[in-house]
């Protein structure tokens, strides 16, 4: 993966896929606006999005089963407008896995080299080696109504890897699955992705799924990029208020960067009636407003003291209402103070519960470190 | 919550209503006695003067060809028609295609056939073809039923999964190669079915055949028809049950095959 | 491309045998009859000196409108659809909601089964119904033998039997659109109306039946429509004085020859079914 990260830094290096510009209206909406994305070759790349971000669509542009109206897609440096879809070094896993019912699976999976006209040895190879790779021997000829949601996700996955295509597109693969199911997929979609050294791109509106599985993300919203970056990146640094609650979740608070000095920046908020301290370099001047992020996880939470007052990276309020998911649990807490702002906190529970450490009405006090709060650019 | 409960009774009426003229014909069929209404005993004297009836038999068999070619006809224009309504998307004149290709199943019957007769003898002294007959009641006949087989490939084609068709283009299928490999598989029964529909409509058309049709190109239907004007005869009523029992079989067998049809 | 090619053919041949024909119809309908194949004087006429002209005859909807017999054919026919299109929805409904509500496995051979004589002769369907009720049918013969009657009841060639027939003959066309209406329902609907107080028949009353409206406009179009120009079933069971339309459009194209008269018939009888028809097209694009 180092390799990887390495490649994208080095300007010798082309990317293996070049989106620049790509715009897609529907009348009056505009589906995608002025897209630009390098993906490199071997990557694992995610495209995150809400219903209506332009996801899909940017999806069914790179497979040619839709035209954008403008710009350009370049794959392995060839100029893919067009190229018809049928012509395209590309295959999809689809959303519905779209398995040819009145085909068995050997079919399904020998249908696109079949196409190319392939010599029935070929195809019989392939096929079987398809089926070892997504551990399907045995099912070759079950018809798709014979196999299970697991089993129609991995043939629909070995039919779009049978022609070893570039460029392998998965809109929202796993979404069909349940919970355990689909978490056992995505460990086999990434020891796929990596035995075949594939590129893939993945749509999903899953973050959980995005972070779990992809070396780089994308976050759409509204047919644009929000940010580019690996998950790690977009999830500790997010650029704007959109990822840093559409990515995990996130208090936002609004506030004037008062003081800058080297180990990082004050910032006044009126909302809170405290200041926020915050590690590094702010990527605004002195004097300008901004948004500050701090994920719920990293905030602790503890009952008050009568004399505990508010501070600097430390709010105090009322505890609105606590729920227990068993691994955590989730604080809606309203601050003290003219706002009457409401933030979430969550705690792990590290033992068994036999009392609440903190209550409903409880007057708590919760802080943060410095290095929780980061400073939005946007 | 669902149930039939008390609707029974109306159900069970409306079958008897729908079925129990059927059976009297099917029961005075095996009339022995010549009085279509009292019965008095059985016999199969009234298949075989049926199957004497040179007439009744050659009409029979013009209207099985003519059946036969125009469903054919109807069924390519129907595939034709349903494809672009279900799949074409939004094209230009969509809603004036849709109508039209729509129109012939509120159209009455009266007016199909007398206008098309006035086009037919048009068409004749002006190019001095076609000489009505089997063939201008087939093309009649095509006409009529093409919108019965749209309608059904179209639904058909609208409960498929687009994805289906577009994962073939994906793996590599031309346009053509779509529509023959996953497209008309998967629309089979519905083509089937509005074959089927075509042929029996036309097998069952009176007015317009009367209309269209010449000298020499007698259908069952008009046959049938003169035939009733003069009185009943327990031979109408062999060649009805005949009738009803090919037809029920084709449908059963058409129905069962296509429930275990994939898609 | 690809589109020029699927909708060439279809639309072609709709034009030359659909849409052509009206065309001629409708001028025809201006022609004047005379002797000679076909039975009609041309419209465009060439007079001495090779000027065409063009004769318009408005006598065939002259005589549509002031011959109170032709008037009353077209009451008589909107009527007589009308009432049958009335007796198919209440003998259909019950039916359709009876099919949608049985269990899943049935509801398809019982749908099958509604609509296997509408496969069948619709001809000798309705020859079957002059043998139940001529003056010495199966009907007469049963209510004599059981006593009921004591002479046998006239009901061949009235209006009671035509409407029989065509109820007969349109019932599936009602019952297929009320079942595809009446199935969808969600049945979540009606155990919210039974959870909130609700009996059965108010249930029904109240959701199922205004739900259902779309169902039964489409049926009773689909019933109305063709029944307005129905020939067979008046010309078989109806007597001498159900004159419907197609019956008297039918009579004047092979009794009397009268090409023109029967366009004109055709074309007014057309014009009376426009509203209806683009009604039933308007929904059908809505369906859709």
């Amino acid at each position: 993966m180092s390799s990887l990260r390495e490649a994208r830094r080095d300007p010798a290096v082309e990317p293996f896929l070049r989106i620049e510009g790509v715009t897609k209206r529907y009348g009056a909406v505009a589906a995608l606006e002025g897209v630009d994305l390098s993906i490199w070759r071997g990557e694992f790349f995610a495209l995150l999005g809400g219903s209506g971000s332009g996801k899909s669509t940017l999806l069914r542009c790179l497979a040619g089963l839709i035209q954008p109206d403008g710009g350009r897609i370049l794959l392995d440096g060839q100029d893919m407008a067009g190229v018809p879809a049928h012509e395209r070094p590309v295959n999809m896993m689809f959303q519905s896995y779209a398995l040819f019912p009145h085909l068995d699976v050997a079919r399904n999976i020998g249908f696109g080299l079949k196409q190319e006209g392939a010599p029935k040895a070929l195809v019989r190879e392939r096929v079987g080696e398809m089926l070892a790779l997504v551990r399907m021997e045995g099912f070759a000829n079950r018809r798709p109504h014979e196999l299970s949601g697991g089993q129609r996700a991995r043939v629909a996955l070995a039919r779009a890897l049978a022609k070893r295509p570039k460029l392998l597109l998965l809109d929202e693969p796993l979404s069909a699955l349940d919970k355990n199911l689909r978490e056992s997929m995505q460990f086999e979609l990434q020891r796929i992705q990596e035995t075949t050294g594939t590129t893939f791109v993945i749509v999903t509106h899953d973050q959980e799924e995005a972070m779990t599985m992809a070396t780089r993300l994308a976050v759409m919203d509204r047919g644009a990029l929000v940010q580019v970056g690996t998950p790690a990146e977009v999830y500790e640094f997010p650029n704007s208020r959109f990822t840093a609650d559409f990515l995990g979740t996130a208090n936002i608070f609004e506030g004037v960067i008062e003081t800058v000095t080297p180990d990082g920046a004050r910032i006044a908020s009126k909302e809170l009636d405290l200041d926020i301290l915050a590690e590094g370099e702010p990527p605004k001047p002195q004097g300008s407003r901004a948004f500050v992020a701090i994920r719920p996880e990293r905030m602790r939470i503890a009952r008050a003291t009568p004399d505990d007052g508010p501070a600097a990276n430390r709010a105090v309020g009322r505890v609105r209402d606590i729920a227990y998911a068993g691994n955590v649990f989730l604080y809606h807490v309203v601050l003290e103070g003219n706002a009457g702002k409401e933030i979430r906190v969550t705690q792990p529970v590290l033992r068994r519960i036999t009392e609440r450490p903190v209550d409903w009405e409880d007057r708590v006090v919760v802080t943060w470190d410095r290095h929780a709060a980061l400073v939005l650019p946007e | 919550m669902r149930q039939i409960g008390k609707l029974a009774l109306p159900l069970g009426l409306g079958f008897a209503f729908l079925y129990l003229p059927l059976l009297l014909m099917a029961l005075f069929s095996l009339n022995d006695s010549r009085m279509v209404t009292s019965f008095s005993g059985f016999s199969l004297r009234w298949y075989a003067a049926l199957w004497r009836n040179e007439a009744l038999m050659e009409a029979l068999f013009l209207s099985l060809r003519i059946a036969a070619i125009s469903a054919t006809m109807a069924t390519i224009l129907g595939i034709l028609a349903g494809f672009a309504l279900a799949r074409l998307g939004r094209f230009r004149g969509r809603t004036a295609f849709a109508a039209l290709m729509a129109a012939p199943l509120v159209m009455p019957e009266v007016i199909i056939g007398l206008s098309l007769l006035l086009l037919f003898v048009a068409l004749e002294s002006a190019f001095g073809f076609p000489a009505r007959g089997a063939g201008t009641v087939a093309v009649a006949h095509a006409t009529f039923s093409a919108a019965y087989v749209a309608v059904v490939v179209q639904s058909r084609l609208a409960e498929l999964d687009e994805s289906l068709e577009e994962a073939a283009m994906d793996l590599g299928a031309r346009p053509w190669g779509v529509f023959r490999q996953v497209t008309l598989p998967l629309a089979a029964p519905a083509v089937g079915a509005g074959w089927l529909l075509a042929f029996t409509l036309s097998l069952d058309d009176l007015v317009v055949a009367s209309f269209v049709s010449g000298p020499g190109a007698t259908t069952l239907p008009m046959v049938v028809f003169s035939a009733v004007r003069l009185g009943l005869t327990p031979e109408l009523y062999a060649l009805a049950t005949l009738l009803v029992l090919a037809v029920a079989l084709a449908l059963v067998l058409a129905w069962r095959l296509l429930r275990r049809w994939p898609g | 491309m690809r589109r020029t090619v699927v909708l060439a053919l279809p639309l072609l041949w709709m034009a030359v045998f659909f849409l052509a024909p009206f065309v001629i119809v409708l001028s025809i309908a201006f022609a004047e009859a005379a002797e000679g194949l076909p039975p009609y004087a041309p419209l465009l006429r060439w007079v001495g000196d090779g000027l065409p002209v063009l004769q318009l005859n408005l006598g065939n909807f002259q005589l549509l409108l002031e011959d109170p017999y032709y008037l009353d054919a077209y009451r008589r026919s909107l009527t007589v659809a009308g009432i049958s299109a009335m007796l198919c929805l209440l003998l259909g409904y019950p039916m359709a909601l009876a099919i949608a509500r049985a269990p899943e496995r049935w509801r398809s051979p019982l749908l099958l089964a509604v609509m296997l004589p509408f496969w069948t002769s619709f001809l000798l369907r309705i020859t079957a119904w002059i043998g139940i009720l001529q003056d010495a049918g199966w009907l007469n013969g049963a209510l004599l033998a059981l006593g009921l009657i004591t002479e046998p009841l006239h009901i061949l060639y009235t209006d009671a039997a035509m409407y029989l027939g065509i109820t007969y003959g349109y019932l599936p066309f009602m019952v297929l659109p009320l079942y595809a209406n009446l199935v969808k329902h969600d049945t979540a609907l009606l155990e919210a109306a039974a959870d909130l107080g609700a009996k059965p028949w108010r249930a029904f009353l109240q959701v199922t039946l205004p739900l259902s409206i779309p169902g039964m406009i489409a049926g009773f179009l689909l019933v109305f429509i063709p029944a307005v120009g129905e020939f067979v079933i008046p010309e078989l069971l109806g007597g001498p004085g159900a004159q419907l339309i197609g019956r008297v459009l039918w009579t004047e194209f092979f009794q009397n020859r009268d090409w023109p008269l029967a366009s004109a018939l055709a074309s007014a009888l057309l014009l009376a079914l426009v509203l209806p028809i683009a009604l039933f097209q308007w929904r059908a694009a809505r369906a859709r």
